[in-house]
């Protein structure tokens, strides 16, 4: 634990995609565990060489569609039979075949701003302040850079510039907090 | 490095390490003879930086000089739109030409004319994600931004049909709510169902653009030069950092965004059509109507799309990215849903006949030989005959030629919608009451300014927005496989 209370992590620059997947996997392999790789664009396979699990957005999914359909039957239910029922054209009070469609686009409709929630909520975002910002050349991790961050939390972050700089880094910077 | 190993097995190079006496390996990779391999999705090898460079940098640059005539003459349409119908509201209905038994005309037209044009970006965005067609990628944002357009398009005109729309936006009417004698919205009714189907298609197509714009944005605030930019492209990019543990359930995310679309596109002009099919006006009642409708939609919506991205290519010069295989491809859809909506047009015909009953009967050979008819063939040669004209690559390849189909396939979809509606509309049932509809000049206006508002706003997603997904066009790259050479990918290292 060499590191200052000030210290955020090291930051380390790579150029290509491979580069980045053979260093994943190599931190990876190392034990890190508190550490992310930060890419312009999804990399196929990096959630494996990062050791990820698969993601939990669809509970969230599930649950809001849930929550959509049965709010659809118990809505029409209740307004068209239970509180006021009229009959129109002789069709009856309630049949969930009616009750379907509106129930259906419910289904969709909470479905939907639950995966949203769910992948921001899982994703801590939005997120007011970042101390990677600080990094001048963290902007190109939205343009065509790679990076993988060690944050100065982890058990093993006194090792963390050796293991970096020897999955062949272009450049590497301490970010502090 | 067991580990490494393993993944790297797809990418031993042939011929080398490789004994022909040895065990062999668990897969081997060949590559394709030439003239299999596919056409690179992005032109001349364009690298990582270069296609933030381009597609960020139509939106951060000043706007060429046409853009100002365009989005003048397109914002005073829109004006003109919203005057017109300040005055409908203010008069009421009767300043159209509708009349009884033809109560719905150019409005509800144009309704499912807009709304089904949202339907190709949804189809790209959504459809072609499940069925992993990565050439989407070049055109989704824009055709979602389009979807988006054109439902707000779409929107407008069921409420203003109502005449007193403070009824359609009310609680009790059509917002799930008691009305002044406490009844609440009545649920039996597909025209209820079209409310929730609309307003949901509207929501998600929103919510899955804003998705998909998220890590977009984080870049146009990485290379935002002032602060203004930067602070508002920051706050709605929330804070992303292209964080792989981010990533990993954004895709997830998407992924379920593009599944519940799916479903959503499917069921939202079936709704519309049932608007239609549900009634028992001949011409309208029909089971075919779902899926007709739904193909008839991607057809139409395909069209705008083309005669929007078309002319954006070469303007912005973005052909390396929206190539001519991007263009050809769809108008191979259109080629296809074009002869979904003739197959259908006949069969309509053959079952009006095979079916036996004398209403359904006359009702189409009105259609075709009726007042009308000038309707229904101007629909039949716009969509039955010039899709076929895209079996010859020379039609899918002249982007003049692609342009000038795509208008045409808009013409005449806007007449099926109006062929559909007018046509069973004015002889119906009862022939005291046969008439004739002839729209006014303000249903006409009303309608062309509708596309003052469609190309306004188009027009400023193209000024504020990048117009392609950039993270996603990226990742189609073979820079952007780390198994690929260009990825970086060093041969031999195992």
């Amino acid at each position: 634990m060499s590191a200052n209370a000030k210290t955020y992590g090291l930051l380390a620059q790579f150029d290509t995609a491979a580069g980045i997947f053979e260093a994943a996997i190599q931190v990876r392999d190392a034990g890190y565990r508190k550490w992310d790789v930060f890419t312009p664009f999804p990399i196929h396979g990096m959630d494996d060489a990062m050791g990820l699990k698969n993601s939990k957005v669809g509970y969230f999914t599930f649950c809001g569609g849930f929550t959509g359909f049965f709010t659809g039957m118990t809505m029409i239910w209740f307004m068209n039979k239970f509180d006021y029922g009229l009959v129109v054209g002789g069709k009856p009070l309630f049949t969930p075949l009616y009750a379907f469609p509106v129930s259906y686009e419910l289904t969709i409709l909470l479905g939907a701003f639950a995966t949203l929630g769910g992948m921001l909520a899982l994703n801590r975002l939005p997120k007011l302040y970042n101390p990677l910002f600080k990094s001048e050349r963290f902007k190109k991790a939205t343009d065509d850079k790679f990076f993988i961050c060690i944050e100065a939390t982890d058990p093993k972050f006194a090792e963390a510039r050796a293991v970096l700089e020897k999955a062949g880094a272009a450049a590497i910077e301490l970010v502090e907090d | 490095m067991a580990n490494a190993a393993s993944i790297h097995a797809a990418d031993v190079p042939k011929g080398k390490q490789h004994d022909p006496h040895a065990a062999p390996p668990k897969i081997v990779a060949i590559d394709p003879p030439q003239e299999f391999v596919r056409e690179p999705l992005v032109l001349n090898g364009r690298s990582l930086g270069w296609l933030t460079e381009r597609i960020a940098g139509v939106c951060e640059g000043k706007m060429p000089l046409w853009w100002w005539p365009a989005f003048i003459v397109s914002a005073g349409l829109m004006t003109m739109m919203f005057t017109l119908v300040a005055y409908l509201i203010s008069t009421g209905v009767g300043v159209w030409g509708l009349n009884n038994p033809a109560d719905w005309a150019w409005d509800i037209t144009n309704f499912v004319f807009w709304i089904g044009i949202g339907h190709a970006g949804t189809l790209i965005s959504a459809v072609l994600f499940l069925l992993r067609q990565k050439w989407r990628t070049s055109i989704n944002r824009a055709a979602e931004a389009m979807t988006l357009i054109a439902v707000a398009c779409a929107g407008i005109f069921p409420v203003v049909h109502t005449g007193r729309v403070w009824f359609a936006l009310m609680p009790g009417w059509l917002i799930p709510a008691p009305n002044a004698n406490y009844i609440w919205p009545q649920f039996r009714s597909p025209l209820l169902w079209d409310v929730f189907a609309v307003s949901t298609y509207g929501t998600v197509s929103l919510l899955f653009w804003y998705v998909g714009l998220i890590p977009d944005l984080a870049t146009l605030r990485d290379r935002a030069k002032n602060k203004v930019r930067g602070f508002f492209y920051g706050l709605f990019a929330l804070g992303w950092t292209g964080s792989n543990r981010h990533w990993s359930n954004y895709e997830k995310a998407y992924m379920i965004f593009a599944g519940l679309s799916t479903p959503l596109v499917l069921s939202v002009h079936s709704i519309v059509s049932f608007d239609f099919a549900v009634s028992n006006v001949p011409g309208w009642h029909t089971t075919i109507f779902p899926p007709y409708f739904v193909a008839g939609a991607i057809f139409s919506g395909f069209g705008m799309v083309l005669t929007l991205l078309v002319p954006m290519r070469t303007l912005f010069k973005l052909e390396d990215i929206i190539t001519t295989r991007h263009v050809e491809l769809m108008c191979k859809v259109i080629l296809a849903t074009g002869s979904i909506v003739g197959y259908a047009y006949g069969m309509e015909f053959f079952i009006a006949w095979y079916g036996g009953s004398p209403y359904e009967l006359y009702a189409f050979k009105n259609r075709a030989f009726g007042p009308y008819w000038w309707a229904y063939w101007s629909m039949i040669s716009c969509n039955v005959i010039s899709p076929h004209l895209f079996w010859f690559k020379w039609c899918r390849t002249n982007m003049v030629f692609v342009f000038f189909v795509s208008i045409v396939v808009n013409i005449g979809m806007w007449f099926e919608r109006f062929v559909i509606i007018v046509t069973s509309l004015h002889r119906d049932y009862l022939p005291a009451s046969w008439g004739y509809f002839a729209p006014t000049w303000v249903d006409v206006f009303t309608f062309v300014g509708s596309f003052g508002l469609f190309l306004t706003l188009f027009l400023l997603f193209i000024r504020f927005l990048p117009a392609i997904a950039i993270s996603e066009v990226k990742g189609v790259t073979p820079q952007a496989d780390p198994h690929h050479p260009l990825g970086g990918a060093k041969g031999g290292h195992h």
